[in-house]
C-alpha cells in the first residue's frame, strides 16, 4: 500500500468481535476493499459499464464489442489518460495545468514548420516538438514558483497565449502530415493500438514514479505539507518545475499522437476540452484537488470510464446530449467521496 | 545512523561542558525589540526548560538558535566554538534541530516515509522501501517508542502524542545533538504527554541535550534539570529544578499578572 493512495480508516467491516463467515464475510471484505481502495471502485464501475453497453448492443443492433469500436474506445481513452498522468502529479503537489491542451495543439505545428520551413530532419523535428512541452511547462513553473501566481491563473494565461500563437502562425489552417515523418508517425499514433499501448506503458511508468521513487514521495510531501517538506530539505520548487515539465512533455506527445492518428494537423484540436477530461479522469479516479494524495491507476481507470461512457451512449443509439450530466455527477460523487473519506479519517484520529 | 551523537574531534568540548552557549543576544525588528539581552547556556545531556509568557520572545530565541534568523547582536557558541548560523540547514548539519508540534510531518505519508523524508535510501531509481521500514522500526524500538502498531501507518491516522514522538524520532534519526522541542505537549492528553516526557527522559539518558519550550511549565517540570524564565526579552530567572518548585514558578507568574493588572488600573484611572 503506497502512501500516495488515500487510505480510509478502519471504519468498515462491521462491528468488531462479531463473527461472520462465508459469503457474508466475502461481501464485507469486498465492501471494505471498495471503500479503502478508490481504484477498485472505479474499476468495478468500468467493468459494469462495459458489460452493460456490451449487453445492450448484443441484444440490439449496437456494435460495442466490434473490432473497430474497441479501437475507437481506446483512442478516446488514451489521450485523456496520458494527459491525466501529468495532472495527477501536479494535483498531488498542489498545482494544476490548464494549458496542457494548448501544448497539445502547438507541438504538431512545431514539427510541421520545422520540416517544411526549416528543412529539419523528421526525427529531429519530432524531438524538438516534444521538447516544446517541457519548455512551456518550465515557464508555467516559473510563473507559479518564482513569481508566485496561482497555477490556475498562470496556466490559464499561457494556454490563451499558446492558442493565439498557433492560430496566428497557422492562419487557422489545417496542414497535412509532412511525408518525412509519416513512417514514424505510424508508431506514435497511427497504428490502431499505438495510442493505448503508450497510455498503458506511461501509466505503468508514472505509477512507479509516484509510488516507488523519491520524486513521487517528494511530490506527495510537497502537496501534503509544503512547509514541512521544505523544512526537511525537499526542494519544493524543483518538484513543481519538474511536474509542470513532465505534464508539458505528455501534452506535446499527445498532440503528436492525435495529429498522426487523424493524419491532419488541426489548429482547433486540443484546447480546454481534453484538459478538463483529463482533470475529470484524475478526480474520478480518486485524486483530491487538495494536494498530497492521488493515484495514477485511478486516473487510468477514470479515463477508461469517460471514454466508455462517451462511446457507449453513441453505440447503443442514445442521444449523447445528457452525457455531460453523467460526467458532472461522476465528478461530484468522486469528490464527495474524497472529501468525506478524508473527514472520516480525521475524525478517526481525533 | 545509530550513533546519534558522534563528536566532531576537531571541536573540543568547552571546559565547563556547555554544549550550547548564547551570549548577550538581542533582536530588533525595526522599532520593535523582541530580545533585549539574552544569555543562556545548555549543558551536555541536560534538559533545560525555557518558560515564559506569550510574546516574551521564546519564538524569536528559538528561531535564532535554529539558524532561521540571525541575531541583531550577540554571540553563539557551539561546543565552545563561536559560530554564525547561515541557515536552518547549516544549524541542522551542526546537530541542532527543532521539533515543531505540527509543522514537520506529512500527513499523507507513512511513518517510515516521514522518518526518511529527503534521506531516502535508493537503489536507482527505486526507493528501498524494505530497508526504510526495517530501519525505521529498529530506530523506534531503540528509542523505546512502542505505541505504534506499524511504521506503515499513515501519519494522519496517528494521535498527537504519536505524531510528536515520530517528529522527535526523526530529528534524533538525523543525528541531532541538541533538540529544541517547541511546546511538545500542546493539545495533548495526560497519558500522551507522559509518553512524550518519558521519551525526553530516555533521550537525556542517552546523552542528548534538550531545550523544552513550554508555556505550561507545570507539565514539563518533572523532566527538566534547570528552568529559565524569559520575560520582556530577557532571562530573568535561572535555577536548577532541584532548587525551585512549580509553586515558586507559579508565584512569579502570579506576581507578574498582579503587576500587569495594577498597571492597567493605574493607567485607566
Amino acid at each position: 500500500m503506497s502512501g500516495a493512495v488515500q487510505q480510509a480508516p478502519e471504519v468498515v467491516g462491521g462491528p468488531p468481535g462479531q463473527p461472520s463467515r462465508g459469503p457474508l464475510r466475502a461481501l464485507r471484505d469486498a465492501g471494505a476493499l471498495l471503500v479503502r481502495q478508490r481504484e477498485a471502485t472505479v474499476f468495478v464501475v468500468d467493468v459494469l459499464l462495459i458489460v452493460y453497453f456490451g449487453f445492450i448492443s448484443s441484444v440490439g443492433r449496437g456494435a460495442f464489442f466490434t473490432h473497430t469500436n474497441r479501437i475507437t474506445v481506446t483512442q478516446l481513452a488514451a489521450p485523456i489518460i496520458i494527459l491525466a498522468l501529468g495532472e495527477v502529479m501536479l494535483l498531488i503537489c498542489g498545482e494544476i495545468d490548464l494549458s496542457v491542451g494548448f501544448i497539445y495543439q502547438l507541438s504538431p505545428f512545431i514539427m510541421y514548420f520545422l520540416i517544411t520551413d526549416y528543412h529539419v530532419p523528421g526525427l529531429l523535428a519530432i524531438l524538438i516538438a516534444l521538447l516544446s512541452g517541457p519548455v512551456i511547462g518550465w515557464f508555467n513553473g516559473f510563473l507559479t514558483v518564482a513569481l508566485g501566481l496561482p497555477s490556475f491563473i498562470a496556466t490559464l494565461g499561457t494556454g490563451f497565449i499558446i492558442n493565439g500563437i498557433v492560430l496566428t502562425t497557422s492562419n487557422a489552417q489545417q496542414q497535412d502530415i509532412p511525408p518525412e515523418v509519416k513512417g514514424i508517425g505510424h508508431w506514435i499514433g497511427q497504428y490502431a493500438w499505438a495510442e493505448i499501448t503508450f497510455a498503458v506503458i506511461l501509466t505503468a511508468i508514472f505509477h512507479v514514479l509516484l509510488t516507488r521513487t523519491r520524486w513521487g514521495l517528494h511530490t506527495v510531501a510537497t502537496g501534503g505539507n509544503q512547509l514541512g517538506a521544505r523544512e526537511a530539505g525537499v526542494s519544493v520548487a524543483r518538484i513543481k518545475y519538474g511536474n509542470f515539465m513532465l505534464t508539458g512533455l505528455l501534452g506535446s506527445f499527445v498532440g503528436l499522437q492525435i495529429a498522426f492518428q487523424i493524419s491532419i494537423i488541426d489548429p482547433t484540436s486540443g484546447g480546454y476540452t481534453p484538459m478538463f477530461y483529463a482533470v475529470a479522469a484524475a478526480v474520478i479516479g480518486g485524486t483530491a484537488m487538495l494536494g498530497g494524495s492521488g493515484t495514477i491507476i485511478g486516473a487510468f481507470l477514470g479515463g477508461i470510464l469517460l471514454a466508455v461512457l462517451t462511446n457507449g451512449f453513441s453505440v447503443i443509439g442514445i442521444s449523447a446530449n445528457p452525457l455531460p450530466i453523467i460526467f458532472g455527477g461522476a465528478i461530484l460523487l468522486a469528490m464527495i467521496a474524497n472529501v468525506q473519506l478524508t473527514r472520516l479519517r480525521d475524525r478517526g484520529r481525533a | 545512523m545509530t550513533e546519534q551523537r558522534q563528536q566532531d574531534p576537531a571541536v573540543p568540548p568547552s571546559a565547563d561542558g556547555d554544549v550550547l552557549r548564547v551570549e548577550h543576544i538581542s533582536k530588533k525588528y525595526g522599532a520593535v525589540t523582541a530580545l533585549v539581552d539574552v544569555s543562556l547556556r545548555l549543558e551536555r545531556g541536560e534538559v533545560l526548560g525555557l518558560i515564559g509568557d506569550n510574546g516574551a520572545g521564546k519564538s524569536t530565541l528559538i528561531k535564532i538558535i535554529c539558524g532561521f534568523q540571525p541575531p541583531t547582536s550577540g554571540r553563539i557558541f557551539l561546543d565552545g566554538q563561536q559560530i554564525t548560523f547561515k541557515s536552518v540547514d547549516h544549524a541542522r548539519s551542526l546537530g541542532i534541530d527543532v521539533v515543531y508540534q505540527d509543522l514537520a510531518l506529512v500527513n499523507q505519508l507513512t511513518v517510515y516515509e516521514n522518518m526518511f523524508l529527503n534521506r531516502e535510501p535508493v537503489r536507482w531509481p527505486l526507493l528501498r522501501k524494505k530497508q526504510m521500514r526495517k530501519e525505521a522500526q529498529e530506530h523506534l524500538d531503540s528509542m523505546g517508542i512502542k505505541t505504534l502498531k506499524s511504521v506503515d501507518l499513515q501519519v494522519a491516522s496517528l494521535s498527537g502524542g504519536q505524531r510528536q514522538s515520530i517528529a522527535v524520532a526523526r530529528s534524533v534519526f538525523s543525528d541531532a545533538k541538541i533538540l529544541l522541542l517547541d511546546e511538545p505537549l500542546a493539545a495533548m492528553g495526560v497519558k500522551e504527554g507522559a509518553m512524550i516526557l518519558d521519551l525526553v527522559r530516555d533521550l537525556k539518558n542517552q546523552g542528548m541535550s534538550i531545550i523544552i519550550i513550554a508555556h505550561n511549565y507545570g507539565q514539563v517540570f518533572p523532566v527538566v534539570d534547570r528552568v529559565n524564565l524569559l520575560r520582556g526579552g530577557q532571562i530573568t530567572f535561572d535555577k536548577k529544578s532541584s532548587d525551585t518548585s512549580v509553586e515558586e514558578l507559579t508565584e512569579m507568574v502570579v506576581a507578574e499578572y498582579r503587576k500587569a493588572l495594577e498597571e492597567r488600573h493605574r493607567s485607566a484611572s
